[in-house]
Order: structure tokens, then C-alpha cells, then sequence
């Protein structure tokens, strides 16, 4: 950890990394503006985007040892200073956000060219490239209003993103303001919680907060200040109850937007709540336990079954995928309630192993929606024999969501039921079966429907452009190959997950 | 390397080039290599652990090599063989592929050293399967092919599941001998030997086999009898030999399908539930668990899979070229298909265990091993159920397509390609049954048993010549309906007396119950859906936007509860 004996005077190109890659595509968003060109958008827009791709691989490297890395914004050293703070956890978390932003952006070209304005591509770059710094700003600092504030940033530019639907759908906007009102609440209450944590200790400081947090012990400040902060951040990752934002605004939203917040923004927000759940505040606090067992379970299993039983009735196929986000996030946060190292690498294992088959899931959607103009089931008759490697990706990413042996989603499930036996919740587990059939039911549906229906005569339908399909197939095969090949995802998260439950400890200076 | 190469990548390779090389003769002649190939590569394979490695923190292995696989692996190929061939005019590209892909899976499955790897070959047994019923492409086939696919998946899952918890009791996922933690009542090892228990189709657990085989194509047919029960018949050879409550279900699962079987009127149905009963011989077999008794079960399986494929085709061959397999409707078909008509009487002699043939080698074994344990009541059981068996399969399928009244048919004899199969099937039912040494020594242990002593084919003679008498008398003095009253003229001889009622009322009493059960899951089931639709379908309560006023409320609601749990403990 040569970064941390030099963070004063970051002095190399390397020590720079962690704050580089939410930098540069900080800035490359105004550039997008000020040049205000729009073949020259979507370049530089691909360019940050790659660059901040290959800045997360190299943090994962370092940190693959159980380590961490903190850098030290402008040299000034917490807890006054902010910090950017780079471990497992959420080196895994940096990794799959750029990841799906860079193979996003290809899919975006011909997609955006498609739904969008042409008078709108510039200012749909620029946003983009917003939402995408607040998500990795929100996983990369360690200061806790740091968090907040990169929230805003990607959640507002996701508000304008998803609003760019209603060239499509006028519905677009309402989801766009549910999703405003919903989200600024949470947000509200979130930095409500924060307030009271600095009233209780004096700092913001992720690190120094949960020192002081267990030097003090609980009182009831602090105990308001969890509920807050995990009701606000449970609302950007849509806990059951807290879901109604989702479904609408992934339906309305432009295809590639779809694609990107499916797999990316609730999955920060998981990484938040994990974070102050285990990091800042310790787990073995009574009222934390508790807030598990009587909120997390019940309610993730009630997403587990009522989530699924409404996608498997569904007829529109995106507000399906949307549905069974739902579900699968109680698999997530079921993983955290089970309170152990097996249930959190489950739950970052299934963070990315989800966000890769979703992602390729939307994208196959949205190539089929430039010929059928809707994602209505009936109007995707038969479309997987008239576009045969769209269709295919679809397959394969369908076999993922199910969790079939052999693909990326059978290994995190695997680990999840693990992860209950190791609890002794017998219940539990059979429960996880049971919900996964319910993804058999509906995944099945779309087999039946890109493939045992006689396409429309009319249908104008043929194989999706290179762009689409190069992405479209990059995460279909990482489906794949993360279901056989688990050194890099479970590895990982194994690291991340022992990280995490050392508490308080692994934060330590 | 080459010693070591994994048969079932042979049918994978196959199953990918197939579709490269143009329909016709040539891709039919090549598919038939590739069964050729897996035969030679077990045949050469060292005895022994290959391909073991590690996933997701499981040793695995991928190639476990020991005579009991080996002989499975064998007939499994032979059976892909002599399969193919008989569909040699099939011009169907799903079906060829997914004719070789289930071969693939099922001997894949055969050699796997662990639970893992055989849960992978289990799954793809029962996704490649699915397609050889779904091929018939009726709208009857396509719901069939879904039962079927739903209790084969049922039993996979099921599987994953009871590994899992193996792996938590041992450590390990090894798949070898569980009987004695079977015995102990481990929760993982029962719901393995569940899982097992649908593929083999255990009593109450069997009825997607009536369902889906009579369902499947002529040529379908004919594939799935030879993989997928027998395939269950190894695993638990394999994993829970010795287990007692097998022999009883066994015994069970030999008996009661003869009762369906004499009534049943389409005779692909008949030989599905004849096959139910064959597959009983082998499950006591597995049971009693003594080397002989294994023994006679790899050895029965072996000769089982060839005698009930030689029946498939041989009714098949007739629906192929009748388009019907009901006994009512066909009759007088010897004057037209003569090889056809002795092929199906080879078959019949061998299921039925006459002296030379199949059956009677593999069989006798399997009898033997009961009475030298003592199972006297369990023998007697048998022996009746193979008077049955003689009566459904040995007679009453030859005699209502080929003979009986004249139906009028005059269909011309079966193509080239299915009288060659079947030849080759019926002389390898005749060669084993005359000159048993080559299969024995085949099998898992050291055999030392004479199959044809004086006592044993008398004996076997005499059981199969007075059901015969009873059937002739029956039929000629024209007492109606021939098949009950031959049953019980079987069960007369073999106990004491059974009245003709028993059996109507015991039949009628299991069918009205399963038809009273069968709706009453369905109407449960529709009602239930119909329910899910209203609360959970688009415009249901579960689905619906709500208000946003709506939403927020629903936070409050939840920060409430939160922060009062947070402040009360």
C-alpha cells in the first residue's frame, strides 16, 4: 500500500487513480456542453467512460489483497479533508459501473440515434456522463456528505435521463417526476440521517464516524439516524414497499438508459447501504440486528414472490425485467440480512452477476424495440427467428436470470442458499427455490414469445446493427463465463464480504 | 489425453456439426459415428478418476471410470446406435440434435464422479428429451412436453438441493454409496433419492412416463425408453445400493402398472407401463444390494434397454405405417409386415423371459438374488409380475397388431432402415440370451451363476406356458374382456385366487380417486391462478402505478416502523 505512506503528496500518475476516474468523466460532461458538437459527444463520452473503466481494473488489482487505498482530496488529510477510500467492496461495485458504462455507450449510438431528438443527443451525452460520475462518486469517497452529494448529481441526471423517453411515451415524464419525488425524499431523508450522525459525533468522516460510533455506543440519536439513512437509501435501491418509482421508470425510460440504471443505480445504492450498515454503523448493534430480521426478510421475501408473480403475468416485457429487478434485489438484500461472510459476498457476487444479465436482458429489448416500436409482448411475435443473434444473447442472459447451472445467476444463488444453511434457515432456502421457479415461469414466457410465435407478416424486423449486438453479446458471454470461471466475481466478493463484517475495523487507519 | 477424452463431448461435437452437413443420407450416416466413437472411447477408457478439478470451490470430477459405468456407458451408446438408425429417414434437424445431445447427457451423466457434474447431465437429459415430444409438433404434444419438462426439471431441482445439504453433512460432493445415511434419515440424501425416485418413476411419481412417451414421435419413442429411466436405475445403483425400502417399492412398481397395461388400449401406452414394471425388477435388484443382485440389475438393464427398444420400434414401425397404434383398430398385419411381425415376437419372448432370449438370462438373476436373501414373498411377487408381464407385453401386443381379428390393413412392410434396426436389435436379444458369458462378463462383479439349469427353465417354461393356455382358452371361447380374465387366471396360478372383482374394484377404485384428485388439482390450481391474475396481473392491486401521494405514504409507513423497532429494543 505504497499510496498510503505518500498520500500527502500524491506525487505519481497512480496514486491519482481513485480520484481520477469520478474526474474525468466530471469533467468530461461540461466539455460535451462547451463543444457543443454533436458527432464529437458520444466520443468523448466513450473516451471517460473507457478510461474510467480501466482506472477501476487497475484499483481492483491493487486491492484484491484485502487491502485498501486512501486518498486524500487536495492533500487535505481526514477527517477534515474528504477522502476517497478504495477497497473490495466497492473497487467490485467501481469495476461493473464503468464496465457497463463503456459497453453501454457503443449500444447507446445507434440506440439514442433512434429514440432520441437529434437537437437532444449533446445534452443526453452530458447527462449520461453526470449520472455516471455520481455513481462512481457515491462508491468511491469515503466521506459521508460526499455520498450525498454525488447522489443528487447521478440521481438528478437520471431524472432528465428517463424524462427523455416521452419522445416515445408521454408517460415518460410522470415516471420522470415520480421518480423525482421519490427520489429527492429519500435523499431528504438520507442527509437528515447524516445530520444527526454529525450531531452525535462531530464528523463526516466515514471512517472517523464509525470510530467515534463505537467509542460511543448507541443512543438514540444515532438510532434515528440508521433508520433515515437506511428508509433513504433503501428507496434508491427499491426495498420492496419502497419500489413504485422503479417499474415506470425503467419501462418509459430510452432503451440504453434502461440498460445503464438497471444495472447500475440500484446497484450503488446497495453498496451505500452496505457500506453504512457494516462499516459506519456495527452490526452487532442490537436495533441494527433487528431492523434486519423484522424489515429486510420479510420484505425481501414478499419482493421474492409478489415481485415475480407480477412480472410472470406482465405484457409488457421491459415492465417485466422491471419487476423481477424487484425480486432479485430481495435476493440482495436477503444476502445482507443473513449476517454473514457467505449472505454479503452473495449479495455482491449477485450485485454483479445481476447487473451483467439484466444489462444484456434490456439490450436485446431495445434492439427489438427499433423494429417493433413497443415492448409489448405481442408486438415481439416470433422476432427471435427473424433476429437470430439478438434473440440468442436473449437466451442466454434468460438462462442467467433463471439461474441455471452453467451461467453467472446459478452461482449467486448457489452462495445465497449456501449462505442460509449456513444460518440454519431451511425456510429460507427452499424459499430461494421456490421464487427462482417463478423466474422460470416468466423468462419462459419470452422464449415462448420471440420463438414459438408466428412473427407478423408485416414486421420489417432484421438482425440489430454491429453496435448493439457487439455489446448485447460482450455481457451475454460474461453471463457465461462468470458462471464457470468465478475467480474474479466471487473471489472478490469473498475479500470484500470479510472486509465488511471486520465492521468498524475495516476502516481503520 | 485420448484415453481420457470424455465420451459425451463425442455427442456434444456431434450435435454441433450435424446441422453444418446437408439433410439426407449422409448427415443420417453420420450421425451414426458418433455413438461408434463414445462405444470405442469407454471401451479403451483406464478404469479410474479423470478430469477432476476444482469449481466454485467443489472438487469435481468430471470422468469416473468403473465397470458399473462402463457397462451403462455401453448400452447406452449401442442404444444411441441402433436408435439412430431406425430414425435413419427422420429429416429433422431438432430431432437429430437433440436425439444425440440426450444420448451426450445421459452417458455423461453415467461417468460423473460427483453430484455436481451429474446434476449438469441430469438437467440436460431432461432439456434435450423434451424437444423428441415436442417434435411431433401437435398442440397435445406441446402440453404433454411440458408436464414432462416441469417433473424432470422437478427432479433436478430437487437434486441441486439435496447436494447441497450432502455437501453441508460431508464436506464433499462425492457421488458414491449414500445408503447409510439414507439409513440414518439425512434430509439431503432423501431428497436425492427422491430426485432419483421421479426419473425412475416410482410408484405415484411415474406418471409422466405413460404421459410423455406415448406422446413423443415414432423414432422419439424409441429414444426416450432407453436413457432416462435406466439412468435413474444407475444413480441409484450407484448411490444407494442395499437400501431395503427399494425392494419393496420395486415390488410395488412391478405390479401395479399390470393392471393399466391390460386395459390400456394404445399399445405404445401399454409398453410404457410394461416398462414401469420392467424397471421394478431392476429397482429390487438395487435394493437387495448383494453382488448378484446388482449384477442382475446392470445385466437386466442392459438387456431390457435392447428389448424394450426392439418393442418401440416394432410398434412404432406399425404406426408409421398405419398411422394408428391401437389395439383396437389394427389386427391381421402378419400377412403384410412378416419381419415386422417376427421382430416384435423376438422382443415379446425376450420381455417375457422364455428360455434363449434376453430376458431370461438378466432376469433369472435378479430372481435368484431374492430367494438366496431370503425375500420368498418378494420372489413370489415377481414371478407374478413376470406372468404379467408375459401376458401384456409377450402376447397381448403381438397378438392384437399382428394377428387377432383381421383389420382389413394392408400396409406395406416397414422401411429398410427400422427392419435393420430391428434385426440387429432382435439377434442382439437372441445372442445374449443364447450365449450369456460376453454380457457377464460385463457386468460390475465376478459372475458365477448357470441361468440355464433344469429346474430354472422348466420352471420358467411352465409359468409362461400356462398363461399362454389361459389366454388361448380365453380368447377362443370367446369369454370377453380376454385381457382381465387371463390376469386372473395368472394370479390364480401364481397365488391362490383373486376374483375378477378385486381387480375391477381395485382399478376402479385407484382410477376414480387419481381422476377425483387430478381435477381437483386442476380446478385448484385455475382457482388459484385466477386469484394471482386478479392481485398480482397488469391491473391488479400489486401491479398498478400507484399515486405518487400514494408512494410517499408507503415511506412514511416504513420510517415508522423502522424507528419505532430501532427505539423499542
Amino acid at each position: 500500500m505504497a499510496a498510503e505512506e505518500t498520500h500527502h503528496v500524491a506525487k505519481t500518475f497512480m496514486d491519482h487513480l481513485p480520484v481520477l476516474q469520478v474526474v474525468i468523466p466530471l469533467f468530461a460532461a461540461p466539455i460535451i456542453v462547451f463543444i457543443g458538437k454533436r458527432s464529437l459527444a458520444w466520443p468523448i463520452a466513450f473516451a471517460a467512460s473507457a478510461a474510467a473503466f480501466v482506472i477501476s481494473c487497475i484499483l481492483l488489482i491493487q486491492v484484491l489483497d484485502g487491502g485498501f487505498i486512501s486518498y486524500h482530496v487536495g492533500g487535505w488529510a481526514p477527517p477534515l479533508g474528504i477522502e476517497y477510500r478504495i477497497d473490495a467492496a466497492n473497487a467490485l461495485v467501481l469495476a461493473l459501473i464503468s464496465g457497463i458504462g463503456t459497453v453501454v455507450l457503443p449500444y447507446a449510438y445507434e440506440s439514442v440515434k433512434a429514440e432520441i431528438p437529434k437537437k437532444n443527443h449533446t445534452l443526453f451525452y452530458a447527462c449520461f456522463m453526470l449520472c455516471f460520475t455520481g455513481l462512481l462518486g457515491m462508491v468511491a469517497t469515503g466521506d459521508a456528505f460526499n455520498v450525498f452529494v454525488f447522489l443528487e448529481i447521478s440521481s438528478l441526471s437520471t431524472y432528465v435521463l428517463v424524462a427523455q423517453g416521452a419522445n416515445h411515451n408521454k408517460r415518460a415524464l410522470t415516471a420522470a417526476y415520480d421518480y423525482l419525488i421519490m427520489g429527492t425524499i429519500g435523499a431528504t431523508f438520507f442527509i437528515i440521517g447524516l445530520a444527526m450522525l454529525y450531531m452525535a459525533t462531530g464528523t463526516l468522516n466515514m471512517a472517523d464516524l464509525a470510530d467515534r460510533i463505537a467509542d460511543e455506543g448507541t443512543n438514540r440519536t444515532i438510532r434515528a439516524a440508521f433508520a433515515f439513512i437506511v428508509v433513504g437509501m433503501g428507496l434508491k435501491v427499491a426495498i420492496y414497499p419502497l419500489h413504485h418509482w422503479l417499474p415506470n421508470a425503467y419501462t418509459f425510460a430510452p432503451s440504453a438508459v434502461s440498460v445503464f440504471l438497471a444495472a447500475t443505480a440500484t446497484k450503488a445504492a446497495i453498496y451505500v447501504l452496505l457500506r453504512f450498515m457494516f462499516s459506519v454503523f456495527n452490526p452487532s448493534f442490537v436495533f441494527e440486528e433487528w431492523t434486519l430480521y423484522i424489515v429486510f426478510i420479510p420484505f425481501s421475501l414478499l419482493a421474492m414472490f409478489a415481485a415475480s408473480f407480477v412480472a410472470v403475468f406482465q405484457t409488457n416485457i421491459k415492465r417485466m425485467l422491471a419487476y423481477s429487478s424487484i425480486a432479485q434485489i430481495g435476493y440482495m438484500l436477503l444476502g445482507i440480512a443473513m449476517l454473514n461472510a457467505t449472505g454479503l459476498s452473495a449479495t455482491l457476487v449477485h450485485l454483479v452477476n445481476h447487473g451483467v444479465t439484466k444489462a444484456a436482458l434490456f439490450m436485446g429489448v431495445g434492439a427489438m424495440m427499433l423494429y417493433s416500436g413497443s415492448a409489448f409482448f405481442n408486438n415481439l411475435n416470433g422476432l427471435g427467428r427473424k433476429m437470430p443473434l439478438t434473440g440468442a444473447a436473449m437466451v442466454a442472459s434468460g438462462l442467467s436470470l433463471i439461474g441455471v447451472p452453467g451461467t453467472a445467476g446459478f452461482i449467486s444463488k448457489w452462495v445465497l442458499v449456501q449462505a442460509a444453511f449456513e444460518n440454519g434457515w431451511w425456510i429460507i432456502a427452499i424459499a430461494i427455490m421456490l421464487s427462482s421457479l417463478l423466474a422460470v415461469i416468466y423468462v419462459w414466457r419470452m422464449f415462448e414469445v420471440l420463438y414459438l410465435t408466428a412473427p407478423d407478416p408485416q414486421s420489417t424486423a432484421k438482425e440489430a446493427p454491429l453496435a448493439m449486438l457487439v455489446p448485447m453479446w460482450v455481457l451475454a458471454i460474461a453471463c457465461i463465463w462468470f458462471g464457470f470461471d468465478t475467480e474474479l466475481t466471487l473471489g472478490s466478493a469473498r475479500v470484500a464480504a470479510d472486509g465488511l463484517l471486520a465492521g468498524s475495523a475495516g476502516m481503520a487507519h | 489425453m485420448i484415453d481420457t477424452f470424455p465420451p459425451f463431448l463425442i455427442f456434444f461435437i456431434g450435435a454441433a456439426i450435424l446441422p453444418l452437413i446437408p439433410q439426407g443420407n449422409l448427415r443420417s450416416a453420420i450421425s451414426l459415428i458418433f455413438p461408434v466413437i463414445s462405444a470405442w472411447l469407454i471401451w479403451t477408457m483406464p478404469e479410474g478418476l479423470h478430469l477432476s478439478m476444482a469449481f466454485v470451490g467443489l472438487d469435481i470430477t468430471l470422468l469416473r471410470v468403473d465397470k458399473l459405468a462402463t457397462i451403462f456407458g455401453l448400452i447406452f451408446s449401442l442404444a444411441a446406435f441402433l436408435s439412430l438408425l431406425y430414425a435413419w429417414h427422420v429429416r429433422d434437424t431438432v430431432q437429430q440434435v437433440a436425439a444425440l445431445l440426450y444420448a451426450g447427457s445421459a452417458i455423461g451423466a453415467v461417468f460423473a464422479g460427483d453430484l455436481i457434474t451429474l446434476f449438469f447431465f441430469w438437467e440436460g437429459t431432461a432439456i434435450a428429451s423434451v424437444f423428441l415430444i415436442w417434435a411431433r409438433g401437435t398442440e397435445g404434444a406441446y402440453h404433454t412436453g411440458m408436464r414432462y419438462l416441469i417433473m424432470q426439471i422437478a427432479s433436478g431441482v430437487i437434486l441441486i438441493a439435496g447436494a447441497a445439504l450432502y455437501f453441508r453433512t460431508t464436506g464433499n460432493v462425492e457421488f458414491t454409496s449414500m445408503s447409510d445415511l439414507f439409513a440414518a434419515g439425512d434430509i439431503g440424501t432423501i431428497l436425492i433419492f427422491f430426485a432419483f425416485g421421479i426419473k425412475c418413476a416410482f410408484p405415484l411419481l411415474h406418471n409422466w412416463l405413460q404421459d410423455s412417451y406415448p406422446a413423443a414421435t415414432i423414432t422419439g419413442t424409441v429414444i426416450l425408453s432407453s436413457f432416462t429411466t435406466k439412468l435413474a436405475v444407475y444413480s441409484l445403483a450407484r448411490g444407494f445400493p442395499g437400501t431395503e425400502i427399494l425392494i419393496y417399492i420395486g415390488a410395488v412398481m412391478t405390479l401395479f402398472p399390470i393392471f393399466y397395461a391390460v386395459i390400456e388400449n394404445d399399445l405404445r401406452r401399454v409398453l410404457a407401463y410394461s416398462l414401469n414394471n420392467q424397471l421394478g425388477f431392476m429397482v429390487v435388484g438395487v435394493g437387495i444390494g448383494t453382488e448378484l443382485a446388482l449384477n442382475g440389475t446392470a445385466a437386466h438393464a442392459f438387456a431390457h434397454i435392447l428389448y424394450k427398444s426392439l418393442l418401440f420400434m416394432s410398434v412404432g414401425a406399425v404406426l408409421f405405417r398405419t398411422g394408428t397404434a391401437k389395439g383396437s383398430e389394427l389386427g391381421g398385419l402378419y400377412k403384410t409386415m412378416p419381419l415386422t411381425m417376427i421382430f416384435c415376437v423376438v422382443g415379446a419372448a425376450s420381455i417375457s423371459a422364455f428360455p434363449l432370449f434376453s430376458g431370461f438370462i438378466s432376469k433369472s438373476l435378479i430372481l435368484s438374488a431374492a430367494a438366496h436373501d431370503h425375500y420368498y414373498v418378494i420372489w413370489a411377487i415377481l414371478l407374478f409380475a413376470s406372468a404379467g408381464v408375459f401376458h401384456h407385453s409377450g402376447i397381448k401386443i403381438p397378438y392384437f397388431v399382428f394377428f387377432a381379428h383381421d383389420s382389413g390393413l394392408r400396409p406395406k412392410e416397414a422401411p429398410w432402415n427400422m427392419l435393420l434396426a430391428m434385426g440387429l436389435t432382435a439377434f442382439l436379444c437372441i445372442a445374449i440370451g443364447a450365449y450369456p458369458a460376453p454380457l457377464y462378463s460385463l457386468l460390475p462383479y465376478d459372475v458365477d451363476y448357470v441361468p440355464y439349469t433344469t429346474t430354472h427353465v422348466i420352471t420358467q417354461l411352465q409359468l409362461l406356458f400356462f398363461s399362454a393356455l389361459a389366454f388361448t382358452v380365453l380368447m377362443r371361447t370367446g369369454i370377453y374382456p380376454p385381457e382381465l380374465k387371463s390376469i386372473n387366471l395368472d394370479t390364480d396360478w401364481t397365488y391362490r385366487k383373486a376374483g375378477p372383482s378385486v381387480i375391477h374394484w381395485f382399478s376402479w377404485v385407484i382410477g376414480s380417486f387419481y381422476t377425483w384428485l387430478t381435477k381437483l388439482m386442476s380446478k385448484t390450481t385455475e382457482r388459484t391462478i385466477k386469484r394471482l391474475y386478479r392481485s398480482h396481473g397488469p391491473e391488479g392491486q400489486m401491479a398498478r402505478s400507484w399515486p405518487t401521494g400514494a408512494m410517499v405514504l408507503s415511506i412514511a409507513v416504513l420510517l415508522g416502523a423502522t424507528l419505532f423497532i430501532n427505539f423499542l429494543v
